[in-house]
């Protein structure tokens, strides 16, 4: 293994080695890219084909705790930019500072991630087989206010009319598949950002790690600068996750 | 015109002291190693396997179809024969083939560099392959998979009995191998050329995989997000693609054939870089309009993303829709007829000799010409309505595939054993076998279009009796073939280590591999290479010992010099 | 390739514009402004991934081959997402329903009819 700020045995010299690795990175993140692309496809169509189901599983998301965490990954991402200038200019204590600053950020993010999927379960609106929309309007707990069961009950039967016609109870059985569907597009793009979140947590501990050992210089700061392209990554993918899941039909409610 | 082989080998050339393949010894200098180029042999071994595998389940199909009401096997045992026959053909075998085995040892070689740019990523990438492999092979030994290489739901994720979810799993990984093989690629392009070896100088090999790069980078991670949907919907019964939940099996298929449309130029456009190699070597001439066939690469590439609809024409798209998809699939026809018409004006006023490789370049010529303008005729909307789901449609990607892809990397394999091995095939042995698996093809699959074309369908284990004639012949040419596939990986590998020692250029050629020993040394250069020349310029090499007259006419002068 | 350094001062201006253009996404989809709710969400989520990209990721300080990779991305998701749903926009059903014909999968396959 060798010691980073070393030149490895296939480079001519370092600068070959660090235009080789940032041109890597970057092309790692286009596959990324139409990697959730194939996500952002699934969604285009199911939002297009059952817009209010979507709408209606969009109000059952916390808009505060979504917004918070729009808010601490933009700032992880700050931090993130700073420890490259860190390191860029030789400040050995700073990096490692805003580096660590970053990852609490980041778990902060997948700490609320955590709560939100938990209210998520409570609520039965995890697919599989026991998933009810129902659920929450019909077993009320002490915590939900009134209002906001209300809200959401009348916007469950206005979104009953819009499923294609039959019985009420076949219409409300096609508005729970569908919302169905929308919750199987949540849990399945914000759990693969969040596995991209704790993939970029390791990395951050490794080059927090190495940065405690001062090996990163103004010479010397490819591995800071690919880990902040790859965190950044993942920062403008929740920026449209939060557009596209969070902020659907809010005027409604 | 001469036919004895004009390739400079024999007892006067000696191998090499020291090169890749004994500068360390035991089987974890292998299994570990960084080296590009045992790396190549590592992969030719697994991906030798699944060309086995695959081979075993064409058998079993072709010795099925012998007879019209299907005596050997079931349908549902049917259906898992041409479903595991695709996919270890495709994701395990045509998908790595050039690129993994030739790509990996020859780039590095190609534009002077030391290895490829992620030496311990190319490791990776064969470690993923084996995995995936795995995963694909517990698949096959637990009953196997009936729902065709395509996977179409809901018949994949809901009502199959067979192991799909492992053999999808199976290939979602093999795919990062191949991203992360497309990424050491296009980044080693890039930033680790010689001194002097400009874009415009580089070889036509390194155009064609630097394209192919670039479909794997954009195509591949779509697959992979499809199959794993697929496997959850599998495993946990969402519902996307499954009309009772609201789901819809056409997005299924939009996802799947965004990437396996652009997988088709995966495996051929590699096919064709090994094809400009060869035909300038043994034509002795300038590829004619280099610049050309270069772009004509991109352009397959970036036009082959935007026609993967035609595969879904019968699926009750708009005429509207449809008339556009098939436009751009006329388009996208145009560059590979481009190459061909540029091969084919190298080979006049050339000096021809018919090498081996040179005669799978010269079947390649004609049979992806058939297997190409067949899939004009299946883009055209009327008569893609008839023989849509027919055998004509598997001729003609039999075609491509087989007689374009499979005879390029034969033709390169064979080209580049001298190379790789430091010894030269058995010559006469070589170009027998090149006949006979020419006249297995085109008896096994030419029969073919006229069955697709006389209305049997594909996938089916049973077929009016009337049709039993054509798929008789088929078999009895799928036996030639199979003789045809035997014998090259019998006398390849006696030739690796009894064949007569080939010299740094048997041939000779003009790639900048061929100015290093055969086998290579492990750093490939003994120092680094300064290139001065434009590619495939015969003029102004003197090291290739050719008589080259001034002012030849079949041989094109270099720039500047008149 | 000399590196850039990016000062601190301009991440500070890129945090606070990208503060601000959640709070107005936020409040943009809390009032209701028809169809274009959509698109305010989209373009202010642009708007901010773009200055992630230019600035953070330095792709405003980098080689012009940088750029064309982001481009490329860029490019062929919208390739997947716009000629994909070309499709499903001009799809109709034999009976003239929009498409997917499962929408009206209940009213056909009703376990009570």
């Amino acid at each position: 293994m060798h010691r980073t700020g070393e030149l490895y045995g296939q480079f001519e010299t370092l600068e070959q080695q660090k235009d080789s690795a940032t041109l890597g990175m970057w092309i790692f993140l286009v596959t990324e890219v139409l990697f959730f692309g194939g996500l952002f496809l699934t969604y285009t169509v199911n939002r297009h084909l059952y817009f209010t189901a979507f709408g209606v599983g969009g109000n059952m998301l916390d808009l505060k705790l979504g917004a918070t965490n729009t808010v601490v990954l933009i700032a992880s991402s700050f931090t993130m930019a700073m420890s490259v200038w860190a390191a860029q200019t030789d400040r050995k204590k700073l990096l490692p500072l805003f580096l660590t600053l970053t990852l609490i950020l980041g778990c902060v993010f997948l700490g609320i991630k955590y709560v939100e999927y938990k209210q998520k379960f409570d609520h039965h609106l995890v697919p599989g087989h026991s998933f009810d929309l129902t659920y929450r309007i019909n077993h009320p707990t002490p915590g939900d206010s009134p209002k906001e069961l209300e809200g959401e009950r009348k916007e469950i039967e206005d979104a009953i009319q819009t499923e294609a016609a039959g019985t009420p109870q076949e219409r409300l059985v096609a508005l729970n598949a569908h919302t169905q569907l929308y919750f199987s597009l949540y849990f399945g793009m914000t759990g693969l950002h969040a596995l991209h979140m704790i993939i970029g947590a390791g990395l951050l501990i490794w080059v927090i790690r190495e940065s405690l050992k001062g090996r990163f210089t103004a010479a010397y700061n490819t591995p800071i600068e690919i880990v902040g392209l790859y965190w950044h990554f993942v920062d403008i993918v929740w920026i449209y996750l939060f557009a596209l899941l969070y902020l659907i039909n809010r005027h409604a409610v | 015109m001469s036919t004895a082989s004009t390739a400079n080998v024999g007892p006067a050339l000696k191998m090499p002291e020291k090169h890749y393949l004994n500068a360390t010894y035991g089987i974890r200098s292998w299994l570990l190693t960084t080296d590009h180029k045992r790396i190549a042999l590592l992969y030719l071994v697994s991906v030798t396997f699944f060309f086995f595998i695959g081979g075993f389940f064409a058998m079993m199909i072709r010795l099925h179809l012998l007879t019209p009401s299907g005596y050997l096997l079931t349908a549902d045992t049917y259906n898992r024969m041409f479903t595991m026959h695709g996919v270890a053909m495709i994701f395990f075998f045509l998908i790595p083939s050039i690129p993994a085995i030739l790509g990996n040892f020859l780039i590095p070689l190609m534009v002077g560099a030391k290895d490829l740019a992620f030496p311990k990523v190319n490791l990776l990438s064969w470690y993923i392959y084996i995995v995936g492999g795995c995963f694909t092979l517990y698949s096959m030994v637990t009953g196997g998979l009936d729902t065709g290489w395509t996977f179409y739901t809901p018949l994949s994720t809901v009502y199959s009995n067979s192991a799909v979810a492992p053999a999808v799993v199976g290939i979602f990984i093999t795919g990062f191998s191949s991203i992360l093989t497309g990424l050491n690629f296009l980044v080693t392009v890039h930033t680790m050329r010689a001194p002097g070896m400009t874009w415009f100088r580089l070889p036509l090999f390194v155009w064609a995989h630097y394209a192919t790069s670039v479909v794997m980078i954009l195509g591949t991670p779509v697959i992979a997000i499809t199959l794993g949907l697929a496997a959850m919907e599998r495993v946990f019964g969402l519902g996307f693609f499954n009309p009772a939940m609201g789901g819809d099996p056409i997005l299924f298929q939009h996802l799947f054939w965004f990437y396996s449309h652009p997988a088709v130029y995966i495996m051929i456009l590699p096919a064709m870089g090994v094809i400009s190699e060869l035909i300038p070597t043994f034509a002795r001439k300038k590829l004619f309009g280099y610049h050309f066939v270069a772009a004509a690469s991109l352009a397959i590439a970036v036009i082959g993303f935007l026609v993967w609809t035609h595969h879904m024409f019968l699926t009750g798209q708009s005429t509207y829709a449809a008339i556009a998809f098939s436009f751009l699939t006329f388009l996208v026809a145009i560059p590979s007829a481009v190459k061909t018409f540029n091969w084919t004006a190298t080979l006049f006023g050339g000096s021809i000799s018919f090498d081996t490789p040179m005669l799978y370049a010269f079947g390649f010529l004609g049979l992806f010409l058939i297997g190409g303008l067949t899939g004009l005729f299946l883009g055209c909307l009327g008569v893609d309505m008839h023989v849509h789901d027919t055998y004509f449609v598997v001729a003609h990607f039999h075609y491509i595939m087989v007689g374009g892809a499979v005879m390029g990397y034969l033709g390169g394999l064979h080209f580049w054993w001298p190379k790789i091995t430091g010894r030269m095939y058995p010559e006469w042995l070589a170009r027998i076998a090149a006949l006979i698996l020419f006249v297995g093809f085109n008896l096994t699959f030419f029969p073919q279009f006229v069955l697709g074309y006389l209305g049997m369908p594909r996938r089916y284990h049973v077929y009016p009796p009337e049709f039993q004639v054509y798929n008789v012949m088929s078999t009895a040419g799928a036996s030639i073939l199979a003789v045809g596939y035997l014998l090259p990986m019998i006398y390849l590998t006696w030739a690796a280590f009894y064949g007569k020692v080939a010299g740094n250029n048997p041939w000779p050629a003009t790639g900048l591999e061929w100015t290093t020993a055969s086998p290579p040394p492990t750093e490939n250069f003994a120092a680094t290479p300064v290139v001065t020349w434009e590619a495939y310029d015969f003029h102004n090499r003197p090291d290739l010992g050719l008589d080259v007259p001034a002012g030849h006419p079949g041989i094109v002068p270099a720039h500047g010099d008149d | 390739m000399s590196e850039h350094v990016v000062s601190p001062k301009i991440y500070v201006v890129i945090l606070l514009a990208l503060l601000l253009g959640t709070y107005l996404t936020v409040s943009a989809a809390l009032r209701d402004f028809g169809p274009w709710n959509i698109v305010i969400a989209l373009t202010i989520a642009t708007t901010k991934a773009l200055l992630v990209v230019l600035f953070f990721m330095h792709a405003k300080y980098s080689p012009k081959r940088t750029q064309l990779v982001v481009m490329c991305a860029v490019f062929w998701l919208a390739l997947l997402l716009f000629m994909t749903m070309s499709d499903y926009v001009s799809r109709v059903d034999y009976r003239g329903v929009r498409y997917p014909v499962s929408q009206n999968f209940f009213l056909t396959h009703s376990p009570h009819s």
